[in-house]
């Protein structure tokens, strides 16, 4: 066995782009593992756990690309990292012919009219080219995490001063009349319009209300921390005014996981003032009184389908499913959920904790109930795999679920383990077959323990996805995974088979919100915003080169900048650059 | 300090200049500083030890010329001898293509900005083949120099004060739109050079065979423009030079063994760091071992947003410069990357009449890492062979982050 490196000074690549060589040097003769990263210390360190570790590797930088290859003979290392530039060249050669502008500002030169940036890049440099993007008069869905809170207030206020939208930073999805951006799911237009400080709680009520048979007018992301003392709802109150005088919106939905009360009540105050219904979903935190014309929802799949109530549509009664109930081992009893969709982990919570008692998290509802250590599960657990400890210097688990289906291996081998909750996320920007990939780690995962355990999940998706929600439900009932209807119903299917009663009355132990007086709406969106809302965006795409091919899709003029790294290399001159306000 | 503004500042007074080519006079009498025993060059300061061949070829072909030595090694010992001056043409107001050698008795072109009112200068240009500007000094090189000198500059003087100015502006607009990029290619400009020039040379009054030495030079040089052109873009920089807090490059210029720049904000102050070897196409039997380093003035054309910054206006040309027309398209909006303006009064057809990319802000060439593009000709190394290609080049990065660190210290001092 051979571990070879090779280092590529100064060379850029987005990760998706860099996951596509690793697949490629993975399926070489005799290559073990493969890993191809941008050289950050988070990277390298994962590069080491995967047994890819190479004396050379301490003179990578973070703008340094790395490749490793582990083969049965370093002959054949060598000779698969001989194919490593022709793959990263077969990348760019995929990649428009043309000039492919390099600064936010010529790209809206090389697209006229554009309006709005998607930023994706690596957290440390996403500030800054938002900033670029406000300054150039364009809307930001900024997707890049890892972004200060002090540089979101400042992106925020200068974005309000020029009457634009920062969607983000860590926005994982939005639809802005029709097109969906970043994560985005297939949705017939119609009249719910949502307002979400997360980006799998969108995606799941906006889902939920297409499989009802209604459509969604916008969904717009704020980030998730729009709703911190902070931040102050910037871009939500921003979102939800532009909702409130939008023609095709009926009813609104807001979501978010429980926000800084403070906020809340400054947010449903506005809420209040619309003539709209509004559905506000805080994910458990239920306010306490009566709130004309506010519906309050604590799951997402409560407030989605109280929207669809709200336009006045019937909504058939669907029980959840009732697997048989196995015989469990004595001692197995505990649900361990394995979820790439934060909101979804905190939904779960909301339904399991007055159903089995205590459920340990990584984003617990409460601070009694974190998991001391995210990688190791005690009793009931339920995980975000999309939180920072386990992305920081990788792809997401949408879109590789290699984090989930180790983590699946392994608690598949704990006895006392008797149920897997899962998620499964559609939609364009994610993994091309998110339930074929499920499928088989769970079947891998049964094979491996030799004991029965149920598998229970739910997709977030539509049938007008690139991955047919029909089609991966179906996979995943062949390797015999329970599918509910939502999330919520997932949740609820893995108590009762773990025993759980009637769940008790609704949780107390959830923070309150006061009832603000309404505030009577006279502030209309700015025009940028209203611009905005009113047809297909232009696009100048900052990042991921698969959002700019996913909006080509979609039909969206989008123009795409070969972003890399400022002074590469050099953060002294990066500073003084700052200083020179370049 | 603003740097903002002091940029605006600069951008519009590169944008407002209005070169003019108002006659020819003697180095001696006309560049401000020249002396008999000063000797101008191209690129940042060099002493005769460090002189690349080419530059050393030129420097003897110069002072055979004005009769300081009678032969190679006279001129040799003499330039050797710490008796001679050496200094940049930059720092007298002139530009030179290639080695750019100047001595006083050489006849130049003088370019005035019409809205700043400064001057800059220029040699004449031999045209191709075995000339004083590659390093070649023989008897037939400094013959056809002379010929130009005494015969063909002072008609072309007599014929552009009879028409009391030549709009340097206007010409280089129009030859963008006939396929120039004003560095590489001047064919189109020499001919409207020629075209502007012939009947006023007609009616001056020179003997015939005078008149017909001067459209010969005019009708064989298809580079019969480059000169002006680049004294054209010096006196647009000089006016742009010297605003405190600006970081907008005002020349870029190569001796053949360092690159330099000045910057507008920074003063007299050259950033140098070594002068790399172009890539391009080699004439037959020539190729890049034999290269000199870049050298010359002429990169005062890319640093006023001509040449390779022009580069989509010039398809003809691509194939120096590495591919289709499409890569010159490239070129050009690649070098907006690192420009804070476009000049409206130099459009390109290609690009829908877009203005060139113009003022280099080192800022962003440190910021993208994009260096400036250069087209230019390529030396051979050994004086006296001439011209063996024709190329692009990239500068080195270091001088541009060394006037960034410069700029810093300003800042905070």
């Amino acid at each position: 066995m051979a571990v070879v490196a090779r280092i590529r000074k100064g060379a850029y690549h987005d990760s998706v782009a860099l996951l596509q060589v690793q697949r490629a040097l993975r399926e070489l003769p005799g290559v073990e593992e493969a890993g191809v990263v941008m050289g950050t210390p988070a990277n390298l360190a994962l590069l080491r756990e995967a047994g890819l570790d190479a004396p050379d590797l301490q003179h990578a930088g973070a703008d340094d690309l790395v490749a490793v290859v582990r083969a049965r003979t370093e002959p054949e290392a060598v000779r698969a990292l001989e194919r490593l530039d022709e793959l990263l060249a077969h990348r760019a050669g995929t990649q428009q012919a043309d000039y492919r502008p390099r600064s936010v500002r010529t790209a809206v030169r090389a697209l006229p009219g554009a309006n709005l940036a998607v930023v994706s890049v690596p957290g440390r440099f996403a500030a800054g080219v938002a900033e670029e993007a406000l300054r150039e008069g364009l809307h930001v869905f900024l997707f890049s995490d890892n972004v200060a809170v002090a540089e979101e207030v400042r992106l925020k206020r200068l974005a309000t001063e020029r009457g634009l939208l920062v969607m983000g930073p860590d926005c994982g999805t939005a639809v802005v009349a029709g097109t969906g951006l970043g994560f985005a799911n297939g949705l017939r237009r119609g009249p719910v319009g949502i307002v979400a400080a997360s980006g799998t709680g969108l995606q799941e009520v906006a889902c939920l209300v297409h499989r009802l048979g209604v459509g969604v007018s916008h969904a717009l992301g704020t980030g998730s921390r729009d709703l911190s003392e902070e931040v102050g709802g910037a871009t939500f109150i921003t979102a939800l005014l532009a909702l409130a005088e939008d023609p095709l919106t009926e009813v609104i939905v807001l979501l978010s996981k429980p926000p800084s009360p403070q906020v809340a009540t400054r947010v449903l105050r506005v809420a209040r003032g619309c003539s709209k219904p509004v559905v506000v979903s805080f994910l458990g935190a239920q306010p306490a009184g009566a709130w004309e014309g506010l519906h309050f929802a604590t799951t997402l799949e409560e407030a989605a389908y109280l929207a669809v109530r709200l336009l006045g549509r019937e909504i058939p009664e669907r029980a959840d499913p009732t697997p048989e109930p196995l015989a469990w081992a004595p001692g197995q009893r505990w649900v361990r959920g394995l979820f790439a969709g934060g909101t979804l982990c905190v939904e779960a919570q909301v339904i399991l904790r007055p159903r089995l008692g205590r459920v340990w998290s990584n984003v617990p509802l409460t601070e009694q109930a974190r998991l001391p250590d995210p990688l190791v599960s005690r009793e009931h657990t339920v995980v975000d795999l999309g939180s920072d400890e386990f992305t920081v210097g990788r792809l997401h688990p949408m879109l590789d679920p290699s984090v989930r289906n180790l983590r699946l291996l392994h608690e598949a081998q704990d006895p006392e383990v008797a149920v897997i909750l899962a998620d499964v996320v559609l939609g364009y920007g994610a993994h091309p077959d998110p339930a074929g990939e499920l499928a088989r780690a769970w079947e891998d995962a049964l094979r491996r323990s030799g004991r029965k355990l149920v598998c229970v999940t739910s997709v977030c998706g539509t049938e007008l996805d690139p991955q047919p929600y029909p089609e991966q439900v179906r996979r995943l009932r062949e390797a015999g995974i329970v599918v509910a209807p939502s999330n919520a119903a997932a949740a609820r299917v893995a108590a009762a088979l773990c025993g759980a009663q009637a769940p008790s009355a609704f949780p107390q132990w959830l923070p309150a919100v006061e009832v603000p007086e309404p505030v009577p709406i006279h502030r209309p969106s700015s025009e940028p915003v209203r611009r905005l809302l009113s047809g297909t965006p232009r696009v100048v795409n900052v990042g991921l080169e698969s959002f700019a091919q996913s909006l080509q899709a979609q039909g969206v003029p989008v123009v795409s900048v070969d972003w890399r790294p400022p002074a590469p290399g050099d953060p002294e001159l990066l500073d003084l650059l700052a200083r020179l306000g370049g | 300090m603003d740097i903002e503004a002091a940029n605006e500042v600069v951008v519009q007074r590169i944008l407002e200049a209005h070169p003019v080519l108002v006659g020819v006079g003697r180095a001696l009498d006309v560049i401000p500083g020249m002396r008999r025993d000063l000797i101008l060059h191209a690129g940042p300061p060099v002493e005769w030890a460090r002189m690349c061949g080419p530059l050393r070829g030129a420097v003897i072909g110069a002072l055979l010329y004005e009769g300081l030595a009678r032969d190679e090694h006279e001129a040799v010992e003499l330039a050797s001898s710490g008796t001679l001056r050496f200094e940049p043409c930059h720092h007298h107001g002139a530009v030179g293509p290639m080695a750019g050698v100047t001595s006083a008795s050489m006849p130049v072109y003088i370019v005035e900005n019409r809205t700043h009112g400064n001057r800059a200068y220029s040699n004449f240009n031999e045209g191709y083949g075995r000339v004083l500007r590659y390093g070649a000094y023989g008897p037939e090189v400094l013959e056809r120099l002379r010929w130009i000198n005494e015969t063909v500059a002072p008609a072309i003087g007599r014929a552009l004060e009879r028409m009391g100015g030549l709009d340097l502006k206007a010409t280089i607009a129009r030859q963008l739109t006939m396929g120039d990029e004003g560095h590489n290619r001047n064919v189109a400009g020499s001919s409207l050079f020629a075209r502007q020039l012939a009947p006023h040379l007609a009616e001056c009054g020179l003997p015939s065979e005078v008149l017909a030495a001067a459209l010969r030079y005019l009708a064989d040089n298809d580079l019969a423009i480059l000169n002006p052109v680049m004294a054209a873009c010096k006196a647009t920089m000089d006016a742009a030079h010297g605003v405190p807090g600006s970081t907008v490059v005002t020349c870029m210029a190569r001796n053949g063994v360092e690159f330099g720049i000045r910057v507008s904000g920074l003063g007299d102050r050259w950033f140098t760091a070594p002068a790399p070897v172009p890539k391009g196409l080699y004439f037959p039997g020539f190729n890049e071992e034999e290269a000199n380093p870049d050298i010359g003035d002429s990169t005062i054309t890319e640093t006023a947003g001509l040449g390779a910054f022009a580069m989509a206006a010039a398809p003809a040309i691509v194939k120096f410069v590495g591919g289709t027309p499409q890569d010159a398209v490239a070129a050009t909006l690649e070098m907006y990357e690192i420009t804070l303006a476009e000049n409206p009064a130099f459009a390109i057809p290609q690009l829908d009449f877009r203005g060139t990319p113009t003022a280099i802000d080192v800022r962003k060439v440190v910021r993208t890492g994009i260096t400036p593009r250069v087209n230019t000709g390529i030396a051979h190394r050994e004086p006296g062979v001439g011209q063996i290609g024709a190329g692009l080049v990239r500068p080195p990065l270091e001088p541009f982050q060394q006037a960034v660190r410069a700029l810093a210290e300003l800042v905070s001092g």
